[in-house]
């Protein structure tokens, strides 16, 4: 086993292709996605989105924040090499909402808001504060099932020759606006 | 950050290690010996310990308390005492002024300036309340895992170690490496292919 910060250092790069890949498969075949995770109704970039050219030596970055905010000038600097390293999605399952921000480097999540739960300020006796904790850790639980099933499915596919066969021709297709 | 605020960071650990039974008596002396110890009248800088969850200012680990459905909720805390540099300058020359007035001298040696200083630290250190900070925990026992709601690097090392140092269990942190081994049901054989992945390019 490697030593954990040479671990962190050398295999971060799974997490920046992760995030990557991830804006792909959101905007090119969500019924994917929806096979990792079944309660899935869609999955979609939300309003802040990161990415890094490391290739030169120093560290470019280019910052996307906003509601509608266009993410062409991504797009456009995954063609000079850049990889994402942090993404605001929007996840809906059923008829709620989670929206939450994942650091390629670390897969942290922060930000991250869950469907509306019992207001914090009717939470008076024991009871009401052991349910109320009940119920938002159910709901955290679902971002971070969602987290964990996205990137073993990323993982498993990585790993296969089918990643350098179909999958980066395809997101190079993507990345070039051929498809999308 | 807390459980039941309107936005969370989470930080995720694989639990390594097996706590012996019984479980929650365990758990419950981890916690018991090492709650936050009150450092507002004491000439210190900083205190981390444990506290409950939902009264981080009383923390009381009795009565199972700490134990919700599968999960071990409690929270860690970090009081800190912060004090300017300018106001431990300004005592310093006035301390320094007053021991010249008393002694007659016309200076003091660098070990007395020396120690005059660390009498004034120690002297801001008591009268200064402790600001505390405080991230919840969640542990699901059964499934061996922790969310630690922060992603702050300081709270983050500091859980680690507390945690090891309380339960004699050491918290693995799931980054991308760590996700794949241990967190993503991979065979061996795939964690030998992780291993040997080297990064795509996917310039055009």
């Amino acid at each position: 086993m490697l030593d954990v910060s040479i671990a962190y250092e050398k295999y971060k790069f799974l997490g920046y292709e992760f995030l990557t890949w991830l804006w792909f498969m959101s905007e090119t075949d969500q019924e994917y996605l929806r096979g990792l995770n079944a309660e899935m109704v869609s999955m979609d970039v939300g309003n802040r989105l990161v990415v890094e050219n490391r290739k030169s030596g120093a560290v470019e970055t280019i910052t996307i924040k906003g509601d509608d905010a266009g993410l062409e000038e991504a797009r456009l600097a995954l063609k000079k090499g850049a990889l994402v390293s942090e993404i605001n999605l929007i996840y809906k399952a059923g008829d709620q909402k989670w929206q939450f921000t994942v650091k390629g480097e670390s897969l942290h999540l922060t930000a991250l808001k869950i469907p509306e739960t019992t207001p914090v300020g009717v939470v008076q006796s024991e009871e009401d504060w052991e349910g109320a904790v009940l119920e938002k850790t159910y709901l955290y639980e679902k971002a971070i099932m969602l987290v964990r099933q996205m990137y073993g499915g990323f993982v498993k596919l990585r790993i296969q020759n089918e990643w350098s066969n179909r999958i980066v021709p395809k997101m190079k297709s993507w990345i070039s606006g051929s498809i999308g | 950050m807390g459980i039941l605020s309107a936005s969370v960071s989470i930080t995720r650990y694989k639990v390594e290690g097996t706590l012996k039974s019984p479980v929650m008596e365990k758990v419950l002396e981890g916690l018991k010996h090492n709650t936050i110890a009150d450092i507002d009248q004491e000439p210190v800088e900083t205190s981390a310990g444990w506290t409950s969850t939902n009264q981080p200012f009383f923390p009381d680990f009795e009565g199972s308390s700490f134990v919700l459905g599968p999960h071990f909720i409690f929270s860690l805390r970090i009081d800190t005492k912060r004090v300017p540099t300018k106001v431990v300058q300004k005592y310093v020359a006035m301390e320094t002024k007053k021991k010249l007035i008393e002694s007659g001298r016309e200076y003091i040696s660098r070990e007395e300036k020396k120690m005059l200083k660390d009498h004034v630290i120690n002297m801001l250190y008591r009268r200064v309340p402790a600001v505390p900070s405080i991230y919840d925990l969640i542990w699901n026992h059964e499934t061996g895992s922790v969310w630690f709601f922060s992603s702050l690097k300081g709270a983050n090392e500091t859980v680690e170690t507390l945690f090891l140092k309380s339960f004699n269990l050491t918290l693995v942190r799931l980054f991308p490496f760590t996700s794949a081994l241990y967190d993503a049901d991979l065979s061996d054989g795939q964690k030998d292919a992780v291993m040997a992945t080297t990064p795509t390019s996917f310039m055009v």
